[in-house]
């Protein structure tokens, strides 16, 4: 009971963080003229929070195995390489979306703060389109993938020390 | 034979700004020598009722501090505070080993209008080699005292000064879920901010046009990295790029016909250039390496950019047109982002020689590197339109905050603003002369 009305709570929470992001949109204003002259289209970053789908993603799979409760892969400084055990969740992710075949999955890939912002965001795409490759040779059509990358720009630990650089080299199995 | 040009420019400054947020601003520097001309600004006299709306002097000596040529005399060491030329003893600027002299008044004139007088002596000779009046709208005064400190430059360097010109970059607010990303523009000293777009998303790559009249940038609004184009007189603004995948690292042709860009919709970032008369795409570069961050040489036969084609990221030179690709950084295991100065001979780049992420400048004939900072994540160069001073990113106490250092290293300063993270810093050409 206490448990079905934490989950309704989260939601409602995640709702609710959607709705706010909708209203906000991006504003824009001449350097020095009219503040409201120029508005952007409400589909700028009216479409829902990132953060909240995740969450919900995650709470999708309550009753799969361990490899996919897992949604998160980490990479070694300026690389792209899969290690073994990011293998085995990359394509226990792969079995997954081939047993669903309507579900679709975003690859988010991310960089440490390092290095300039730009290369790291190239760098991010290379993580995200590793991944993707790996779910590609599993079997997964890659039109069902999509690869996006922040670069550096969404850290999920703050800090410039190698434990939140470690965490922050992800690339991230959204679905 | 006094000379004394009468100015007016009350009605043609296109970026004077309605709404001028407060200065929340603190400069600070970090690292300084004694070896510049040493200048007394007198401070100027006020003729009106309350405050002035600027204290046009200290914004003078302020700039003059912070470019490292000269050497500003401590006010308490003042003989005397003339304010004409009726009321300087030179012998008493000789006594404190003054080289040079400025003085001057802010008178006010109308409800909104302000005369400004300045002369600029040389004590040795015992000479005026300068002397300016203008009369300007209290919204203007700032302005006014960034032209006069450029000409104050130019008269006792030989160079041209960098004062009247502007910054963008982008500060964010309020980190975790609210977190706000603002594109801002200011005077080149980092006051007199304005937002001039303001986002939940990422917002990176700021990128002037070569007539200071536009910024292109990449921003994430769209859930990923598109890029954009943005007018600064009327905010009107264009999406240039949203290819498949990333779509980054604008850079402007000299003659602002092109832009540069890397994107990676073939399937892997490499450098473009579209051409945005006919809206004709052009890919230049042909690797599966990362290939990003283009910067145009100033005469527009060359593009410098970043490519990790040999393992690492490194810097490569190419013609305009793709051809002729050769490698030009050697040195450290980290060379990215560079952008040329105005003399074509150098470039500024974030350089890692194993101590970290640092400013270097790379002479292009020589080959030779030098690394002007020693923090360990700078980032984001540009060198300021004369040469004379680059502008960065750094770190202080975990907070994004702006620097700059003089080109030779010598001098540096903390650009320290009381809110939010800021960074990606990019400094503009020219402003538009009278």
């Amino acid at each position: 009971m206490r448990n079905k009305y934490s989950i309704a709570l989260v939601l409602l929470l995640a709702l609710t963080v959607t709705a706010c992001g909708g209203r906000k949109g991006v504003k824009e204003d001449a350097a020095g003229a009219a503040m409201d002259e120029q508005g952007v289209t409400a589909s700028g970053v009216g479409d829902g929070s990132g953060t909240s789908g995740q969450a919900l993603g995650m709470g999708g799979v309550a009753g799969a195995g361990d490899l996919l409760s897992r949604n998160k892969v980490y990479f070694e400084f300026d690389s792209a390489a899969v290690n073994a055990d990011s293998r085995a969740v990359i394509e226990a992710h792969a079995q997954y979306l081939i047993d669903n075949p309507s579900v679709t999955a975003v690859l988010e890939g991310h960089a440490d703060e390092r290095g300039t912002r730009e290369y790291n965001l190239a760098l991010g795409e290379r993580r995200s389109k590793a991944v993707a490759d790996i779910m590609s040779a599993y079997g997964v059509a890659l039109g069902r993938l999509q690869t996006i990358s922040y670069g550096e720009e969404r850290p999920e630990e703050l800090g410039s020390d190698e434990s939140a650089w470690a965490l922050n080299r992800r690339v991230i199995i959204l679905r | 034979m006094r000379k004394l040009f009468v100015l007016f420019l009350s009605g043609w400054l296109a970026m004077s700004a309605a709404a001028v947020a407060r200065a929340d601003l603190e400069i600070e520097i970090t690292q300084g020598v004694e070896a510049g001309i040493p200048i007394a600004v007198v401070p100027f006299e006020w003729r009106g009722t309350g405050a002035p709306p600027q204290v046009v002097s200290d914004v003078i000596e302020a700039n003059l501090r912070r470019s490292g040529r000269f050497d500003t005399i401590p006010r308490e060491d003042f003989l005397s505070r003339p304010h004409d030329h009726s009321q300087v003893q030179f012998k008493e600027w000789r006594l404190i080993k003054a080289e040079a002299l400025v003085i001057g008044r802010v008178i006010r004139m109308k409800l909104d209008e302000y005369r400004v007088d300045f002369r600029l002596f040389d004590v040795f000779k015992g000479q005026q080699i300068g002397g300016f009046r203008y009369t300007v709208p209290g919204r203007d005064l700032r302005k006014l005292a960034h032209q006069i400190s450029d000409i104050i430059y130019h008269r006792l360097t030989g160079e041209r000064g960098a004062f009247d010109t502007r910054i963008a970059y982008v500060t964010v607010e309020n980190a975790g879920s609210n977190q706000r990303y603002l594109l801002q523009v200011a005077d080149s000293d980092g006051y007199a901010p304005r937002t001039i777009l303001e986002s939940r998303e990422p917002i990176l790559s700021p990128a002037w046009s070569p007539d200071g009249q536009i910024l292109a940038y990449v921003s994430f609004e769209k859930r990923r990295s598109m890029i954009y184009m943005q007018r600064l007189r009327d905010g009107k603004r264009d999406q240039v790029a949203a290819y498949e995948g990333v779509n980054g690292a604008p850079a402007w042709s000299p003659d602002g016909r092109s832009l540069a860009l890397a994107l990676s919709r073939d399937g892997n970032p490499e450098i473009y250039r579209l051409d945005m008369g006919s809206d004709q795409l052009r890919r230049l570069t042909q690797h599966h390496a990362i290939d990003t961050e283009p910067a145009w040489s100033p005469d527009g036969r060359h593009i410098v950019f970043t490519s990790d084609r040999s393992g690492k990221p490194q810097i490569y030179r190419m013609r305009a047109d793709g051809s002729g690709v050769e490698r030009l950084t050697f040195e450290g295991r980290y060379n990215a982002r560079a952008s040329y100065a105005a003399d074509g001979k150098r470039l500024t780049l974030v350089t890692n020689q194993g101590r970290g992420y640092q400013i270097g400048v790379f002479l292009i004939d020589s080959k030779g590197l030098l690394t002007l900072t020693d923090s360990t994540l700078d980032e984001s160069p540009s060198f300021a339109p004369n040469g004379a001073m680059i502008l960065y990113a750094t770190r202080q106490a975990g907070r994004g905050v702006l620097s700059a250092v003089s080109a030779d290293g010598r001098v540096k300063q903390l650009l320290k603003f009381q809110k939010g993270d800021v960074r990606e810093p990019a400094w503009s050409p020219y402003n538009r002369k009278l």
